[in-house]
């Protein structure tokens, strides 16, 4: 991997800034100093000395974000360290994430939140802990919300699982409402997913894998939808997947209410025909729906139903992968390919415009959390992703920079290539070996 | 033409020319079953092992009757889930057991998609004897064998498969396997035991076990499991007897040469009456016979299979 | 693929009388027919076999019971076969226990075909003898077979090969010798 070097002096030079606050390109160079945007103007290269980046073709822009990334560490670093996280995160255009708080031991304490921001503090990319809804993820009691988002908790969710207890949801999503922080929700009833595999339909028959219905994640939807209206919390619907819970977004948002969804490149690209072989970097929760819903999902991230796109980064060892499909672990790695097939799948495909998806991934996560967009204006900190949007690149898992394996992409052709990452006094450049 | 398979994982997608072969051949293998020595040489020096990791003592005494009349060295590897759970993966295991130099592996396993997973492990060739609730394919052939003993041909032959359609690898290859060939196929159970968009299958479903009997040639009745009580899917055995089961009252609104199946072990007195399951319109016994046959065919055109000869 | 013939060691007039002296044969060293059996090798082995039957029954005036012996699953280079022939079925419909039973090929050449056919044969009971007939015997053998009747002997080297044509499976009745295909199986 190529090393994360210091942005003392540093002059991009040649590339289109655009500003997914405003929607404007310009043509202008970024020079750099200490971090912080110095100057933007037309050719600042003259009589500079610093570090060059060039950038002719490429646009200039605010730092991509993905709000939904298991880092595995505590517990899992075998699988993913916030470093090799953070390096993935930086190859697919990322400088921030959100980390899931569903590691070993899971993020219900301010110690962990603490640890994750002590281990962040190091990495370009900025590392956003997600603490959990409940203690121990067990379901039952709320953790210590107030404290918890006084350590730098930025949302809460119990993500793998629902939050099964609808009493103890309806606290949460009251409790959390006086820090104004989300409540991320995996929607899943437990009791109608129980068993499932896949998704349950044509392809589940098939295969002969139990699936999990459409509305097992819907009903729990409509549930969180209604408690979100009753208590005023704000819920976020983390991975959404079926045609039936959009719709019920979509709705909710017309009441009123005060609830945001985000959708995973894997939901976008796939649909459980894919699953004819068996191959267990496919299977994730929520499964791959029907065409009808990837169709739908479509849709929805096209009139603004979905706010986000988001990886569901969900790293697994070889080992655990490597086995019979109802064997396998859920999961499949997301933030180095995420950029990529969005761009190949529904830019390329003239289903949407660049800069439409692009804000799913700038404004989009950084709007739901309340976190402040990143500004390209002189005398602010230097938070940039350099994009050539239109280059082709081949997916090869030998170059991944995550610590796991688990994705179907090998060999994939994608579109758009990250030149590099400037954020937090850093800059990092992608060297010729792609993932 | 030799059969266009390396393995058998199931009978989706296999064509009705390779059906027909393996029925042809198994016809051959028929008739030495009815010989003095009921033992031929031809696979002498072939290591079968029987991979089950689901008690199934008879599908697994037909795969190891085939493959001794056969003259195959067979080896059995039972196992429960319990010993899998010690930690060996199924990949570790199959790995080891290829590493004793074996050409073919005959594999029950309570997950779908498991037989698929072991042609990604090993070189041997690979026989699914039953994954989850995906495919059966040997009993499916076996089952199209004793119709077309009794019919001469398949096509336009309508069978209702009757019971537990959701949790059935019997009637996952029988659907494929009697649609390839030209069959027509019913299928009759409580709705709460048909697999989602089950249709797509172009299949008929009924809920009425009445339509089913007056509708078809052939009932391939599928044994009924407790377990599905217990996780709610219908709610007694009694009521599934008096809603679906064979009875000789019920059969008499079918036509007069109505042919009977169960692929076993039968629960007497609940979706089958035991003078059904004894009637000379029974051919349950035949389908035992002639799984050996069936599954001596399927053996004997995989191990032909230039890739499976070590 | 072309086949270069090399002579036409029988023609069709010669094949029947050598079906015919066959015939004779068999009778004369079993003392008639009243207990043995013809026995045909798939393919052509079976076809002659079939006209030995009929040449005994309008000189004898004595249905022979007939049958034919499929010997793929006997064979012993069924392991070095890229793909397994078709098996046919074998049908005998007669007891074989304390009769003389006479198998008839076409070719005798190695043994190993007639060794298969013996020990398909055998496990069908205990007849009191085997008797092999052969049209053509062209040496080389590689184990300890010999026929009782052979129609005719027609030493052949290395690259040549015998090949029977019959009216049923190629529609001419003759022998040829031939140079042998490159194929090998
Ligand atoms: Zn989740």
């Amino acid at each position: 991997m190529n090393e994360i070097k210091k942005a003392k002096a540093l002059l991009l030079s040649g590339g289109t800034i655009y500003d997914a606050s405003d929607g404007s390109h310009k043509r202008l160079d970024i020079l750099i100093a200490d971090g912080k945007i110095k100057q933007l103007g037309t050719d600042l290269a003259d009589g500079f000395s610093g570090e060059k980046i060039d950038a002719s073709g490429h646009l200039l822009m605010q730092g991509l974000m993905d709000m939904h990334v298991h880092l595995r560490e505590p517990g899992r670093e075998d699988e993913e360290t916030i470093e090799s996280g953070c390096a993935a995160a930086m190859a697919g255009g990322m400088t921030a994430v959100c980390a899931m708080p569903n590691t070993t031991p899971p993020c219900d304490s301010q110690e962990v939140v603490r640890f994750l921001k002590k281990r962040g503090e190091e990495q370009l990319v900025e590392v956003l802990p997600i603490a959990c809804v409940s203690k121990k993820r067990a379901g039952a009691e709320i953790t210590e919300m107030a404290e918890l988002v006084k350590a730098g908790a930025v949302a809460f969710s119990d993500d793998g699982n629902p939050v099964a207890n609808t009493a103890v949801m309806r606290a949460a999503l009251e409790y959390s409402s006086m820090f104004e922080v989300p409540l991320i929700e995996h929607c899943e009833d437990p009791h109608l997913a129980a068993g499932g595999h896949m998704h349950e339909g044509w392809m589940s028959t098939r295969l002969g894998l139990p699936g999990q219905p459409d509305i097992a994640e819907s009903i729990m939807v409509a549930r969180n939808i209604a408690l979100a209206e009753y208590t005023g919390g704000h819920i976020h619907i983390a991975h959404i997947s079926t045609a039936k819970s959009l719709e019920l977004v979509r709705r909710g948002k017309e009441n009123g209410v005060k609830v945001t969804c985000e959708v995973t490149p894997h939901h976008l690209a796939l649909s459980d025909e894919a699953l004819i072989d068996y191959d267990t970097n496919l299977k994730m929760n929520p499964p791959l729906r029907s065409r009808l819903d990837v169709e739908a999902l479509k849709i929805g991230l096209r009139d603004g139903t979905i706010d986000a796109i988001a990886s569901d980064h969900a790293p697994h060892s070889i080992e655990e992968k490597d086995v019979e499909f109802a064997a396998a672990p859920f999961g499949i790695l997301g933030l180095e390919t995420m950029l990529g097939i969005i761009l190949k799948h529904l830019v390329q495909t003239g289903e949407m415009r660049l800069e439409e998806v692009l804000k799913k991934m700038i404004i989009g996560p950084r709007q739901i959390l309340g976190l402040p967009l990143p500004r390209i204006k002189e005398g602010e900190v230097a938070n940039l992703t350099i994009l050539q949007p239109d280059a082709a690149w081949t997916v090869r898992k030998a170059n991944l920079h995550s610590l796991s394996r688990n994705m179907p992409y090998d060999g994939w052709e994608l579109n758009g290539r990250v030149l590099g990452v400037v954020n937090r006094g850093y800059f990092w450049v992608a060297g010729e070996a792609r993932p | 033409m030799p059969l266009q398979q390396k393995h058998l994982l199931g009978l989706e997608g296999v064509s009705a020319e390779d059906i027909s072969l393996i029925l042809d051949t198994a016809t051959t293998f028929r008739e030495i079953l009815d010989r003095p020595i009921p033992k031929v040489p031809t696979l002498r020096g072939l290591t079968v092992v029987n991979l089950f990791y689901e008690a199934s003592t008879r599908t697994r005494i037909s795969f190891e009757l085939a493959e001794k009349r056969l003259s195959a060295d067979s080896v059995n590897f039972t196992t429960s889930t319990s010993s899998v759970k010690k930690g060996e993966t199924l990949k570790d295991t199959i790995r080891n057991i290829e590493a004793m130099k074996i050409d073919m592996v005959v594999v029950r396993h309570q997950a779908a998609g498991v037989p698929r997973f072991l042609t990604q492990c090993v070189d041997a060739a690979i026989i699914n004897a039953g994954d989850g609730m995906h495919e059966h394919p040997t009993q499916a052939l076996l089952d199209m064998f004793t119709l077309r003993e009794k019919f001469a041909k398949l096509q336009g032959l309508r069978v209702a498969i009757i019971g537990d359609i959701s949790h059935s690898r019997v009637a996952g290859s029988n659907i494929r396997g009697l649609k390839a060939m030209g069959a027509e196929v019913m299928l009759c159970g409580p709705k709460t035991l048909i697999p989602r968009d089950v249709e797509k299958f172009g299949v008929q479903v009924t809920y009425d076990v009445e339509d089913a009997i007056a509708w078809a040639d052939v009932l391939n009745v599928l044994r009924i499991q407790l377990e599905r009580q217990e996780a709610g899917l219908f709610p007694t055995l009694r009521e599934y007897h008096a809603e679906f089961g064979i009875t000789q009252q019920r059969l008499e609104r079918a036509k007069k040469d109505i042919t009977i199946m169960h692929p076993g072990p039968i629960n007497r007195g609940v979706e089958l009456d035991a003078d059904v399951a004894d009637a000379e319109y029974s051919v349950i016994l035949n389908q035992v016979t002639n799984g050996v046959a069936v599954r001596m065919a399927v053996l004997y055109l995989l191990s032909g299979n230039e890739e499976s000869v070590s | 693929m072309e086949i270069k013939v090399k002579a036409k060691v029988i023609d069709q007039e010669g094949l029947q009388r050598t079906i015919s002296r066959l015939a004779l044969e068999i009778v004369e060293r079993n003392h008639g027919v009243a207990n043995i059996a013809i026995v045909g090798v798939r393919t052509r082995g079976a076809f002659i076999a079939e006209r030995v039957v009929k040449r005994i029954q309008e000189t004898e005036k004595h249905k022979v019971p007939f049958g034919i012996l499929d010997i793929t699953l006997y064979r012993d280079d069924f392991r070095k076969r890229l793909r397994q022939p078709l098996v046919q079925v074998t049908d005998i419909p007669f007891e074989i226990n304390d009769i003389h039973v006479i198998l008839v090929d076409d070719v005798l050449f190695t043994g190993r075909t007639s060794r298969a056919a013996l020990d398909a044969l055998m496990d069908f009971g205990r007849p009191s003898s085997i008797q092999l007939a052969v049209l053509v015997d062209r040496g080389h053998r590689e184990l300890p077979i010999h026929a009782d009747y052979i129609g005719k002997a027609i030493p052949t080297s290395i690259g040549e090969e015998v090949q029977v044509r019959l009216m049923e499976t190629d529609g001419e009745d003759c022998v040829l010798l031939v140079e042998a295909p490159k194929e090998v199986n």
